[in-house]
């Protein structure tokens, strides 16, 4: 393989990895506030849906990309709504609007399947996008995928370098000390919650405006997407850059699993496909088992030297959620 | 007491009138006429003896899975994994079924081993999903969500490498079975097996007897209410954890070796259908009560199969089935906050007991204790 088609190749992990950055984000700034938002997969799909249809009708892409972030914050208030307001459980109310977006998008969807919409247009950069391979891996992408990178970055400065930030964190770590302090809580958990409702509702026109262009119904190739991003927003441990890192992980080994099929002929398409999966799971494995008191027992028994590595390296993957996380919040 | 019950009861039919009212503007907003549509959607479920038999037969896989899933709701656990177990249940099953066909047994011992392998299948990978919750700290939702991708990528590997058809393999399935390896049906031409039925309503029964009546049940309760708390009292949290999701993993098997052995007569790719994601619905829109969990459960099935028929009707897509599924769970969900607010908590006669599900350890999936074995402070080293 030459470098040209490898360069490509790795210029396409970070396009296609784009709107799940975005999703992720946004369910990072969430769940930071102590809101679990588990819509993700129906959030994505009805956004993606929405945002075509939106954009087929006006021929306005931006509108399309609105529609988007509109639709996400909306599900994500419903979510808000039900657990800060009615004290219900967050994981109940995710689920069902994970599974009621996703019909609602097949069922909307209907009129606009197939058709041929408009599309994100490609935007080099002048004078980097013609450097030797960076040009290419970084430099010729759509706004969006530009975004993504700025993004990262962005939320990482929000989290860890603004007071907002702090008090989110603050929110999301020990509710009743910062409400103590100041902070509305439970008004910046909405606030939170829908601002990453609508980060996760631009993945979903991401899609159909530009990574899968168009409206496919059923075979749009979207459904799970969504759960892959609540499990990289674990796998980030809620910090922006190991969660991009996660994002790009996914996307590259997507692409794997799509170039080495035609080396590995005796393995179906199909099982290819879904290896991100059980390596989703080990990863997740990872980064939990170093809690497990079983696996302390085990590491005491091991040689001095070894112990330490692999203890901390068990300690360097693990990760911590937000105190708070899934709990609503009691004034007394 | 009186003017709760009834006003408890406003609440939920306001819930339900909301979900009607959602599912009709989402219909105005699609142009369709929502009357014609309702109307044909109970057509579609009620018209003939032939579609309410049909109906039955989406009620059995769908009744299985939520009984099961009552039991891991009991504990507290979110056993998203069910669809992966169903799907198990479905290749075991077949692959009993493939490996005695030749044999000279009774055929109806055959059935009996089949349907017996496809509960073990339905129990492997449900305790693969609770070895990963219990012993790695994975959180048994996405733990349960990625073996489903797993199970459907070995269900379709199946059909499309081992055991494909002769010539070529198709979404169609492998090669259906000898039909003296079928659930015997009521006529040649209908597709309900009495005998799934029964056994239906035989799971519907164990599950009460057993959460009701039993002392494992009121264990399994103390876990889901307070794992902390019962570990403290003697009841050892991670092995009721596993025996929970063995147990639903045997319901979810039952309903994939159903699949197989009453309805597809072979394995399909699509052999879970669904019916493990809408058996959470039906588990979450009665509260977890087994008693209302039988008849929700028909209407569900009722919705599925009288929207098969809206793509040629109307024109609109089946999906309506699931928008109207949904908008109850979610209105009945909205309105149960809704009356807790403004009657105060268990503002009905059945306090905690039936709240026990959601507000388990499964309320926060991502920052729930991992309740492994030990990792109490309590735990002797």
């Amino acid at each position: 393989m030459n470098d040209g088609i490898l360069i490509a190749g790795l210029a396409g992990i970070l396009f296609s990895a784009a709107p799940i950055v975005f999703a992720v984000m946004g369910e990072t700034l969430s769940e930071r506030a102590g809101v679990i938002n588990l819509s993700m997969n129906g959030t994505i799909l009805l956004s993606a849906m929405g945002g075509f249809t939106v954009s087929l009708a006006t021929g306005s892409l931006i509108l399309g990309f609105l529609a988007g972030a509109a639709i996400g914050a909306l599900v994500a208030l419903v979510v808000a709504f039900a657990s800060i307001a009615l004290r219900q459980s967050q994981v109940a109310v995710g689920f069902v609007l994970t599974l009621l977006c996703r019909d609602l998008s097949y069922f909307l969807g209907n009129p606009v399947m197939g058709q041929s919409g408009p599309r994100l247009p490609e935007i080099p950069i002048p004078f980097l996008s013609d450097l030797p391979l960076v040009g290419t891996l970084l430099f010729r992408h759509d706004l969006m995928t530009y975004l993504s990178f700025v993004l990262v970055f962005l939320v990482w400065v929000f989290i860890f370098k603004t007071r907002p930030g702090l008090e989110l964190r603050g929110i999301g770590e020990r509710p009743a000390a910062s409400y103590v302090r100041g902070a509305r809580v439970d008004g910046l958990r909405y606030l939170y919650t829908a601002l990453g409702g609508a980060l996760a509702g631009l993945a979903g026109p991401m899609y159909s405006l530009s990574v899968k262009a168009g409206w496919k119904g059923t075979i749009s190739g979207l459904d799970g997407i969504g759960w892959i991003v609540l499990a990289i927003t674990i796998f980030g441990g809620w910090k922006p850059f190991r969660a991009a890192l996660g994002a790009w992980l996914f996307a590259f080994l997507q692409w794997l699993g799509l170039v080495l099929q035609p080396v590995l002929p005796g393995v179906p398409s199909q099982v290819l496909q879904v290896a991100p999966f059980p390596l989703m799971i080990l990863t997740l494995l990872l980064v939990n088992v170093g809690d497990a008191e079983w696996v302390e027992r085990a590491l005491a028994r091991l040689p001095e030297g070894s112990r330490k590595r692999i203890g901390g390296l068990l300690r360097g993957l693990r990760a911590t959620p937000p105190a708070a996380l899934g709990t609503p919040f009691e004034k007394d | 007491m009186r003017d709760r019950r009834l006003s408890r009861f406003a609440f939920q039919a306001g819930g339900v009138l909301f979900a009607l009212l959602l599912t009709t503007l989402v219909l105005v907003a699609a142009k369709a006429p929502p009357l014609a549509a309702f109307a044909n959607l109970l057509r579609g479920a009620f018209g003939t003896w032939d579609v309410s038999a049909n109906v039955l037969v989406s009620w059995v896989p769908l009744i299985l899975v939520t009984s099961g899933l009552l039991v891991t709701f009991t504990v507290g656990l979110w056993n998203i994994g069910i669809e992966g177990q169903v799907i198990l249940g479905g290749v075991f099953t077949t692959w009993a079924l493939r490996l005695l066909q030749g044999s000279s047994l009774d055929p109806t011992l055959i059935l009996v081993l089949a349907v017996l392998a496809g509960m073990a299948g339905g129990a492997l990978w449900a305790l693969l999903a609770g070895a990963l919750k219990t012993f790695g700290g994975v959180n048994e939702i996405f733990g349960g969500l990625g073996l489903n991708f797993v199970a459907t990528a070995l269900n379709l590997w199946l059909i499309f490498g081992p055991w494909k058809r002769p010539g070529v393999a198709s979404m169609s399935g492998t090669v259906p079975f000898e039909p003296r390896l079928w659930l015997p049906t009521l006529t040649p031409e209908s597709r309900l097996a009495p005998a799934s039925v029964v056994i239906a309503l035989l799971a519907v029964a164990a599950v009460f007897a057993l959460i009701q009546g039993t002392y494992f049940g009121l264990r399994l309760k103390a876990v889901g209410r307070n794992a902390r708390a019962a570990y403290v009292l003697g009841v050892p949290t991670w092995q009721h954890l596993l025996a929970s999701f063995a147990l639903c993993g045997l319901f979810a098997g039952l309903a994939g070796a159903m699949q197989v052995t009453a309805v597809y007569h072979r394995l399909i790719p699509s052999i879970s259908s669904g019916y493990g994601y809408l058996g959470l619905m039906v588990a979450m829109l009665v509260n977890f009560n087994v008693v209302l969990a039988a008849p929700v459960a028909l209407f569900f099935a009722a919705l599925n199969v009288g929207s098969i028929q809206l793509p040629m009707v109307l024109r609109l897509d089946s999906s309506l089935a699931g928008v109207l599924q949904g908008s109850l769970v979610l209105s009945v969900i909205l309105a149960k906050g809704l009356m807790e607010r403004t009657l105060g908590k268990g503002g009905g006669e059945e306090p905690a007991a039936a709240a026990a599900g959601p507000e388990g350890p499964g309320a926060a999936p991502a920052a729930d204790p991992p309740i492994s074995p030990n990792s109490s402070p309590e735990a002797p080293r």
